[in-house]
């Protein structure tokens, strides 16, 4: 017996590939996961599985490698083992060693390669394949913002890694998305009162500035406190991304009059733009009576290893710092430095401390409902993770807390010790108001 | 001028890095027929050598001192140079001199890579289309990539130059201009010298050597050599080993300029096959003539002045000129008749 009782054409062959692509979702759309839960990915076994999104390759992968040890770390510490680490300091004693809400954490990773349409692939993969209940991660500004972007749409939460460009929590904020790092607005106001007390209210700065989301707000930041204390901007040059050889650009710095250079760079950029910029002879140079100066508004431990020493003597900021002296940090590095041989980096920092503080709104909030755990970490306080008294602002998602002022070691111990913190800026100075970066956060999405 | 004299100087040193990878390619392709997407990976392993002859003078002696702790608890380690320990004053000066010192340790590694690499892969792929030649080495080179990761890590690694040629000289002054107005770093000028000496030695090789007579013959009539009854195969893969010495010596040589990572034969390698396109295929002089004027033309284009007329014309310049050149000229500047163009 014969079910094809015409001969086959094209039409047939259509009809019957619509009947059965029919046929075939039917009892997906029935069972999805999407009408039978609360909420995007609800864990229902044993496990809750979070997504760690971070640059395995590219320019930033080994800031991504250390992002990853420290959400091994984190799950670590959250299941029970090892020795606890932050947990054992931070202020809400919610989390107990035992998973998250009764269940283990697990978790998948994914390979930004700090591009935005390979990071949205992986977190999308992470999010629709592995069944991921939050996203975490990154390195880049770029990345960070359009993965935030597909959290929100998606209907997962994004805690962001390091990124800190005014925008992610500015005019490309999102409900769904957090951002522990500070961003240059908070760079530019803490670094602003150390570049006067060195340098005075007298200079002339040229500013080299990556030409991508982070550059722009870190050159425009910048720009806004040191014109605001009397510094002249001779000249804002923009800068291709990986550039590699810069010679081009610091030619015209030579003889334009500037007796300062910021080097609104970051990663592998900034260690060839600074190395380069040694080598022109800038730091050697005399300007306007003055000793040519070259900052680095933002730092990292990795990047300072990468610049060697051209780095001694030069200021710039980070967001934390192995160094650090109060029962957090020192808690952080120990758990870290026993389990790899070396203390974390920044990004390695944040990374943890995101982690941890998703799974502590889970908690308190006794649910993984994104929007449940949004509303538990909107105006949430604490303390103990390294960087004093914090906040996450409700109104913009953003963490307020102490900026460092970093300056390169002139005489470093170890490769590892090549930055010392000069000043502890008050969470007060850096502050502003939640509407200022613009953005709206818009509704909270919980992807059912 | 001042500034326009410093874009010149930039653009020949940035030149002789083109050229000399392009110098390569040319010499690969106008031999081998092949098209060599792991050309960049070889220039990136010269720098490793480089960089692995700088770990292996530092290797240290360990010792721990159970008095002082690491800020994660476990004894301190310190840690003195053997090389100093052992040879005081000069092994001090080795590892000051590390980098060109170096170049003693990356002529036999990359011919070793280039003689493997052309026997081991190349040579099964002659009769292929360009396609697999291009996805087999741009394999190649992902693979070489991934492999200096794992070692190294993603992290550039600074390599400075020796004490002597640090820092930048008044350049100037000797022309008659105000002190401090033309200053130029010491290495990158050594680094145009050594471009230049490396593409006079490849020129004289294959102009003054029996050897290169017959290569140079191989590359005009490869069929009419084999009939004489010369193994040009033979020869064509100590041509595809200098073509690797070449690259790789350009990168231990900029490893101050640019400190090393995993990553910086790609960012060469684009560029270095526009340069070879605009050259002309095949040709070892337009290779090199097309990696000065490109080198330059980036330079000038990155000039404020410029960039103030033209938005965003550093970034496209090069490409700019690629299309104008294989418009007007489509076997490239000094291309010879008929190679590529169909």
């Amino acid at each position: 017996m014969s079910f094809i009782r015409k001969p086959l054409n094209r039409r047939s062959i259509l009809r019957a590939g619509a009947m059965g692509g029919v046929a075939l979702a039917t009892p997906t759309i029935i069972t999805s996961r999407a009408w039978s839960q609360g909420y995007l990915n609800e864990p229902t076994g044993s496990d809750v599985v979070f997504g760690f999104n971070v640059p395995q390759t590219g320019a930033y992968a080994d800031e991504g490698a250390d992002e990853l040890r420290a959400y091994q770390l984190a799950v670590k510490h959250l299941n029970g083992e090892g020795d606890g680490g932050l947990l054992n300091t931070f202020s809400s004693k919610e989390l107990q060693g035992n998973g998250v809400n009764g269940k283990k954490v697990a978790f998948v990773t994914g390979d930004t390669q700090t591009k935005s349409d390979a990071a949205r692939a992986s977190a999308k993969r992470m999010i629709e394949k592995d069944g991921a209940i939050m996203i975490t991660g990154g390195s880049s500004s770029g990345v960070a913002v359009a993965v935030q972007s597909l959290c929100q749409e998606a209907g997962v939460i994004f805690m962001a890694g390091l990124t800190h460009s005014n925008d992610t929590t500015g005019k490309d904020k999102r409900k769904n998305g957090f951002r522990h790092f500070f961003n240059t607005e908070m760079t530019g106001s803490a670094l602003a009162p150390v570049l006067k007390n060195n340098y005075g209210t007298d200079r002339k700065a040229y500013h080299l500035t990556a030409d991508y989301t982070w550059g722009w707000s870190q050159e425009e930041s910048i720009k806004k406190y040191t014109e605001d204390m009397g510094w002249e901007t001779v000249a804002a040059v923009r800068t291709p991304l990986g550039a590699g050889d810069f010679s081009q650009y610091l030619t015209p710095v030579l003889n334009s009059g500037a007796d300062v250079l910021v080097l609104n760079h970051y990663g592998k950029d900034m260690v060839n733009s600074l190395t380069q910029a040694v080598q022109f002879g800038l730091r050697d140079k005399q300007v306007n009576g003055k000793e040519f100066t070259i900052v680095v508004p933002l730092y990292s431990r990795l990047m300072a290893q990468g610049a060697g020493e051209n780095v001694k003597g030069i200021f710039g900021s980070t967001n934390w710092h192995w160094s650090l002296q109060d029962e957090g940090s020192k808690a952080f590095v120990k758990s870290f430095g026993q389990e790899y041989g070396f203390p974390p980096s920044q990004a390695a920092h944040t990374c943890y401390v995101q982690a941890l503080l998703y799974a502590d709104a889970a908690q308190r909030a006794g649910t993984f409902e994104p929007c449940a755990i949004a509303a538990a970490l909107e105006g949430f306080e604490f303390d103990g993770m390294g960087n004093g008294p914090t906040l996450y602002r409700a109104e913009d998602h953003q963490c307020f807390k102490d900026v460092l002022v970093v300056k390169g070691k002139d005489n470093p111990t170890s490769q590892f010790d090549l930055l010392e913190v000069v000043e502890v800026t008050p969470r007060a100075q850096v502050e502003y108001p939640a509407d200022m970066l613009g953005g709206e956060l818009g509704a909270c999405n919980n992807g059912v | 001028m001042d500034v326009f004299l410093l874009q010149l100087l930039n653009g020949l040193d940035k030149g002789g890095a083109y050229a000399l990878i392009a110098l390569g390619l040319t010499l690969i392709f106008g031999t081998l027929g092949v098209v060599n997407f792991a050309h960049g990976a070889l220039f990136m392993l010269g720098a490793f050598c480089a960089v692995a002859f700088n770990k292996f003078l530092s290797l240290e002696v360990i010792t721990t001192d159970p008095e002082r702790t690491t800020a994660w608890g476990t004894p301190l380690e310190i840690r003195t140079r053997y090389v100093e320990a052992y040879l005081g004053d000069i092994g001090a000066w080795v590892v000051n001199y590390s980098v060109p010192v170096s170049i003693l340790l990356a002529i036999p590694v990359m011919l070793l890579v280039g003689f493997v690499m052309e026997r081991g892969l190349i040579k099964h792929f002659y009769k292929r289309p360009h396609a697999d030649q291009i996805l087999v080495t741009f394999g190649l080179a992902i693979v070489l990539q991934e492999i200096i990761k794992s070692i190294f890590g993603a992290n550039p690694i600074p390599q400075p130059a020796p004490d002597a040629v640090r820092g930048a000289a008044d350049i100037g002054a000797v022309f008659g201009f105000d002190p401090g107005v033309i200053v130029y770093p010491y290495w990158r000028m050594v680094y145009l010298g050594f471009a230049a000496a490396v593409i006079a030695a490849v020129f004289a090789f294959l102009q003054f050597t029996t050897f290169g007579m017959v290569v140079r013959a191989g590359m005009a009539d490869r069929d009419t050599v084999g009939l004489l009854g010369i193994h040009i195969e033979r020869r064509f893969t100590v041509v595809f080993a200098i073509a690797a010495v070449v690259a790789g010596l350009a990168g231990v040589m900029y490893t101050p300029i640019l400190p090393p990572d995993y990553h910086m034969g790609m960012d060469f390698l684009v560029l270095s096959f526009v340069v070879v396109v605009v050259g002309g295929m095949g040709s070892l002089p337009g290779a090199v003539a097309a990696g000065f004027l490109l080198g330059i033309l980036q330079s000038f284009a990155s000039m404020n002045e410029v960039k103030a007329i033209l938005p965003g014309i550093d970034q496209i310049i090069i490409y700019l000129v690629a299309v104008v050149i294989l418009l007007v000229r489509p076997r490239g500047l000094l291309g010879r008749k008929g190679v590529m163009e169909n």
